[in-house]
This record gives C-alpha cells, sequence and structure tokens, in this order.
C-alpha cells in the first residue's frame, strides 16, 4: 500500500471550491452593487492585505513590529513621487510603491534587527518616525501639510475608461471600481502566495524558527536568512497596499500616511482578534473589525477604546483568537499546512 | 557661547527624559516586560495631578504628593491582575496586551478631558531663572534634572541596600529560585510597578509643568524613555540618565540649527548609538 503525503483535508477541498464561488462573486461584484459597497470593500481587502503581511511577519516570523506604518507611508509617497515628479501614470506607480518599501527596509531591517524582542517594537516604531519627519521635510511634495494627485492623472489613469464604458459610471465611480479589483487581485495573491510560502520548504523552517530558533539552527536552518525574507516580502507588500489605498484616496500628508493607528493598531487589533499565525485569523478579524466600526462609529474614541480592551480579553482569555476557538473546539482548517501521512500503515517498511 | 547655552539647556532636558525612562528601565530590569503603555501613563499622571489641583486648589508639589501614593496602587493593581498574566516566555501577550492598553488609555484620556491642550498652572517659581555667570538656567529645568539624579540615586540605594532590593535582584535573576526561598515574584513584579508609576508621577509633574500636554502625547514619551534606555544599555540606571541627555542635547542642538530637526536629531542621534555600541554605551555584564 502507498503513501502520500498531504496537506489536503476535506474542509480544505470545500474551502477550495467555495473559495472559488467566492472569488468569481467579488469580481462580479461593481456590477450589480452601489458605489458605497465598492468602497467599504476596498477598505476590508486593503486591511486585509496588511493584516495578512503583519501577521506573516508577529504570528510566523516572530517580529512584532510596531512600525508597518514606515512602508504603508512610504510606499504612499512614492507614488505620488512617481506621478507629481515622474509623471507616472498612478496604476504602475503601484508597483513603484512596493519597491520603495523594499528598498527602505533594508537600512529598516539592519538597524531594528540589532534589537530583541519588545525592543525590536519600539524600534521599527522609531525608524517609522524618522521616515515621516524626513518626508515631511520633501517641499516639493507638501512637505508636513501635503499634497494632492494632479486632476489629470487621475482623469487619464489606466482602465478608467475602460470600465466607464463598461459599467456605464462616472469617473469617480470607474476609479473606485478599479482600487477595488486591484486591492482584490492584491488580496488574493497576498492570501495565496502566503498560503504558498507556507508550504514551501522555507515556511516550514519558518515555523521551526517560530517554535524554537535554537533547536531549527541544530539542523541546518539559516534563523537570520528567515527573518531577513520575512521581513523584506512583508515591507514590499505593505508598500504595494500603501500605494493603492492613497492612489484611491489621491490625498496625502505626512501624519496620515505615517499613522500609527490607522496603519499598525488598527492591524494589530484585526490579526489579534481573528487569530495570529493563523491565515484565517486575519480574514475573520478584518470582518470583525469592519462589523465593530460601522457600529460604533458614531462613538468617536469609545470606538478605539472598546478595540483596546478587546484586544486585551481576546489575549488574556484566547491568545489564539477568535479562529483559534474555533479550530480548537472543531479541528477545522480551512488553510492548512500541517503535512499528514494518508494510506499505509505506520508500522510496516515497504519499498 | 550660545552653543554651550543650548548644550547645557539639552542636558538638563536630559533630566526630564531620564525620568521618563527610569520607570521603564525598573520594569524591564526586574521581569523583562516592555510597557507599552508608559508613556500614556506619564499621560495619565499629569491629568491625575491636573485633577487634584484644580479640585483641592492643591499647589502641583502638593498634589504630587497625593498622587503618587493613587498611582503606587494602580501600577500594584495593573501588574498584579493583568500584566503578571501576560509574563512566560512568549513575547507577543505582554507587547499586545500594553499596547491595547496604550490605546484604550489614550482613548480614555481622550474621552474624559477632550483634545485640549491642558497645563498645570505655574507660579513664580516654576518662571524663575538663575544666573550662572553668562548663561540664564531655568529653575525648572534645574529642579527636574536634580530630581531625575535623586530618583536614580534613590533606585540604587534600593536596589543594593534594602531587603526589597535583595528581593527584586533575586527574582530578577531566577524568579522560581526566588520563590523557593519564599518570595512571591507576583508580589514582587507588583510592587515594581507600583515603584515605576511613582516614578511616573515625578515625571508626570514635570511634562505637566513645563510644557502644554494632551492625550495623544504619550506614545512620543515613550519613545523617547525607550531611546534613553536603550542609548544607556539594559539594566544600568546611571546609563539611562547618561542616555536622556544624549537623546536632550541632540534635540536642543538639532533645533538650534532647525526648529524642524529638533525630534529627527534625537531619533538620528538614537540610530547612531544603535549603529555603534548595539547594546548601548553601559550594558550590564550578564544579559
Amino acid at each position: 500500500m502507498a503513501y502520500t503525503v498531504t496537506t489536503q483535508t476535506r474542509a480544505s477541498r470545500i474551502t477550495t471550491a467555495l473559495g472559488a464561488v467566492l472569488i468569481v462573486v467579488l469580481f462580479a461584484l461593481p456590477f450589480f452593487a452601489g458605489r458605497g459597497t465598492i468602497q467599504d470593500m476596498f477598505f476590508i481587502l486593503t486591511m486585509l492585505v496588511l493584516a495578512q503581511f503583519w501577521n506573516l511577519l508577529a504570528g510566523y516570523g516572530g517580529l512584532v513590529s510596531i512600525g508597518q506604518q514606515a512602508f504603508v507611508g512610504m510606499g504612499a509617497y512614492a507614488l505620488f513621487g512617481g506621478v507629481i515628479l515622474w509623471g507616472l501614470d498612478p496604476v504602475p506607480a503601484i508597483l513603484l510603491a512596493g519597491a520603495a518599501a523594499l528598498v527602505i527596509a533594508v537600512p529598516t531591517a539592519f538597524f531594528a534587527f540589532r534589537l530583541n524582542g519588545a525592543y525590536f517594537a519600539i524600534g521599527t516604531w522609531v525608524i517609522a518616525e524618522v521616515f515621516r519627519l524626513l518626508v515631511a521635510q520633501w517641499k516639493t511634495l507638501g512637505g508636513g501639510t501635503g499634497t494632492s494627485l494632479p486632476r489629470d492623472a487621475t482623469r487619464d489613469m489606466w482602465f478608467v475608461e475602460l470600465i466607464k464604458e463598461a459599467l456605464d459610471v462616472r469617473s469617480a465611480a470607474a476609479r473606485d471600481i478599479l482600487a477595488y479589483w486591484l486591492a482584490l487581485v492584491l488580496a488574493l495573491v497576498t492570501i495565496g502566495g502566503i498560503y504558498w510560502l507556507l508550504r514551501t520548504r522555507r515556511g516550514l523552517a519558518l515555523a521551526a524558527v517560530r517554535d524554537n530558533t535554537e533547536a531549527a539552527k541544530s539542523v541546518g536552518v539559516d534563523a537570520g536568512r528567515m527573518k531577513w525574507i520575512v521581513f523584506l516580502t512583508s515591507a514590499f507588500g505593505t508598500g504595494l497596499a500603501g500605494g493603492l489605498i492613497y492612489m484611491q484616496k489621491a490625498r496625502i500628508s505626512p501624519d496620515a500616511a505615517f499613522s500609527v493607528t490607522d496603519w499598525t493598531a488598527y492591524v494589530i487589533f484585526i490579526v489579534v482578534i481573528g487569530g495570529i499565525g493563523t491565515i484565517e485569523g486575519p480574514i475573520i478579524g478584518v470582518l470583525v473589525f469592519f462589523l465593530l466600526q460601522s457600529l460604533l462609529a458614531d462613538f468617536g474614541s469609545w470606538y478605539l477604546l472598546t478595540l483596546g480592551v478587546l484586544a486585551i480579553a481576546i489575549m488574556l482569555v484566547a491568545p489564539r483568537g477568535l479562529w483559534g476557538l474555533l479550530s480548537e473546539r472543531t479541528g477545522l482548517h480551512l488553510f492548512p499546512i500541517r503535512r499528514r501521512l494518508i494510506g499505509g500503515r505506520l508500522t510496516s517498511s515497504e519499498e | 557661547m550660545i552653543w554651550i547655552d543650548t548644550v547645557i539647556q539639552g542636558v538638563l532636558l536630559g533630566g526630564l527624559y531620564a525620568l521618563f525612562a527610569s520607570g521603564l528601565s525598573l520594569v524591564f530590569g526586574i521581569m523583562r516586560l516592555v510597557n507599552l503603555a508608559h508613556g500614556d501613563l506619564i499621560v495619565m499622571g499629569a491629568y491625575l495631578i491636573l485633577v487634584l489641583v484644580t479640585l483641592l486648589g492643591l499647589s502641583p508639589f502638593v498634589a504630587v504628593l497625593i498622587a503618587m501614593p493613587m498611582m503606587f496602587a494602580v501600577g500594584w493593581l495593573l501588574q498584579k491582575f493583568l500584566l503578571n498574566r501576560t509574563l512566560g516566555d512568549d513575547i507577543l501577550p505582554p507587547l499586545l496586551v500594553t499596547f491595547g492598553l496604550s490605546i484604550a488609555l489614550q482613548n480614555a484620556l481622550l474621552e474624559g478631558f477632550s483634545a485640549d491642550s491642558q497645563r498645570l498652572p505655574t507660579n513664580a517659581l516654576t518662571t524663575a531663572s538663575v544666573d550662572v555667570g553668562p548663561i540664564t538656567l531655568g529653575v525648572m529645568p534645574l529642579l527636574t534634572f536634580g530630581s531625575a539624579v535623586l530618583v536614580i540615586v534613590a533606585l540604587n540605594q534600593l536596589f543594593y541596600r534594602t531587603e526589597l532590593g535583595r528581593a527584586f535582584r533575586a527574582t530578577s535573576d531566577d524568579a522560581t529560585t526566588a520563590s523557593l526561598m519564599g518570595i512571591k515574584p507576583g508580589n514582587i513584579f507588583a510592587t515594581a510597578t507600583g515603584i515605576a508609576l511613582v516614578i511616573v508621577t515625578i515625571a508626570a509633574l514635570y511634562l505637566g509643568l513645563r510644557a502644554n500636554f494632551d492625550p495623544n502625547i504619550g506614545p512620543a514619551r515613550l519613545i523617547y524613555a525607550f531611546e534613553a534606555v536603550i542609548i544607556g544599555g539594559l539594566g544600568s540606571l546611571w546609563g539611562t540618565l547618561l542616555g536622556g541627555i544624549i537623546i536632550g542635547v541632540a534635540q536642543t542642538v538639532g533645533a538650534a540649527i532647525n526648529p524642524e530637526w529638533q525630534i529627527l536629531a534625537g531619533h538620528v542621534a538614537f540610530l547612531a548609538v544603535l549603529l555603534i555600541r548595539p547594546r548601548g554605551l553601559f550594558p550590564r555584564v550578564n544579559d
């Protein structure tokens, strides 16, 4: 009897099928949903991307960063710089946003990796502050007060004309639909990419480093290199998301683009509430987060107060988050990464 | 001459940062816990003093004496019932819980006191100055610096001359063995955080007397405190004072060149030290 090693479960096969249907529905959404829904979905998808990358960093890589706003802000400013200074189209400039985040991630990692654990966390925050203060000195992009994308650049953006005619909408709505589709693609590539990474040998090495660095090193895993790979990957992805978010906003200022609350605190709450160290967690987390935001939007600071207290409660009562609770009870894994042996008897020795 | 003046003002400002940092350093030294809500606790202390001053019509210097035991109780309870539950090998729970606490505290203060800037009432003493040769020094900055030195001397005495200090050091070295000797690590940690918040209250007094404060300034104070601790080297209180001075001098010198560079210069000094001496200037030998 032959063995097969697989990570698939019945739940994961059902997920794949349902996921395919969901993806089709999401792509078709602009054909039947209003502009408000599209904007909400854009927000959910971009926050999901940020959450997945923070989760990769903290949940899998063990690198708790409070400085992700550096990459959101730098990506966003690179996009604005590319459009305003070089006359690039905003859509391809999103790639420039990712590249810029990657470029600043190298010196950031060089400094931050000198600090361990909790000190790494505040270290990344300090570095993000440095980038915020430096960008505020960049007078051609509006300095401390910020700037807007030029009107003709947003009007003539790639695909906008096409979407306008195909869906028969005004150009502002067409831009939102374009941003939504790009966010959807980014979110799918992010989830698919992270899932793929975790199932490769590198992913196994990553899990080993997370569970026990010394033991992982002793079997030949290069722990330092894994940290670099994870840090640079999430910087790149976060930069892309930052560029996309500010392409849609079309208006930027250093305080908003480098906001620790918007781009790191929210993201941390999403991951912690949903379940850190799982791919499902951020998905659940972002839905809970959006629900809470809709419910508590009128209560100003009570909203953040609630989120903070909720995150503390979850961390104490259920450190694996809502998804952790669920999968502990049911054994459910929608994105399984554990390799399991199927068929054959474990005791026999066969060819 | 103006440069000497700038540097001396920076040194005195460093005293304030050392006060911010001492509590952080103490807590980290004993239980390896980094409290991300430290800056917000300083701001909370400032509001507590403000409330006492407004309600009871006291001088801030008297109000701080009432605020200190209250903040000690806050710290004790916080550590005993919340933070002790997060301690362990995993670094995530303490970080995420204190981060949640930071956000919750900021917004609770915002809800209670609005976003308006506040200031503790000043009197003749707080605006007075003394002439030392050609340089004029404010009495307030001198008092701040003096308090910082006093706090550090007192903490060192506490650590190395008292029974409680011995318990602190024993628990820090090995909590399990210490508990075999009849020490309750949970209570020791609670007392340490209580003391840290007493220092926070002193820092809050000078913060509120010297400048405006509002609920959102906590994180920046945390960052200055953190930079001072790292520059000085983990676990060294005198190192922390020096770290505070380096940040303070960098900030005033930066501001003298271009006012927009004040904060940036402090951060750059921190990164420079991190580059040259990753473990700080006076790292503890075994850690």
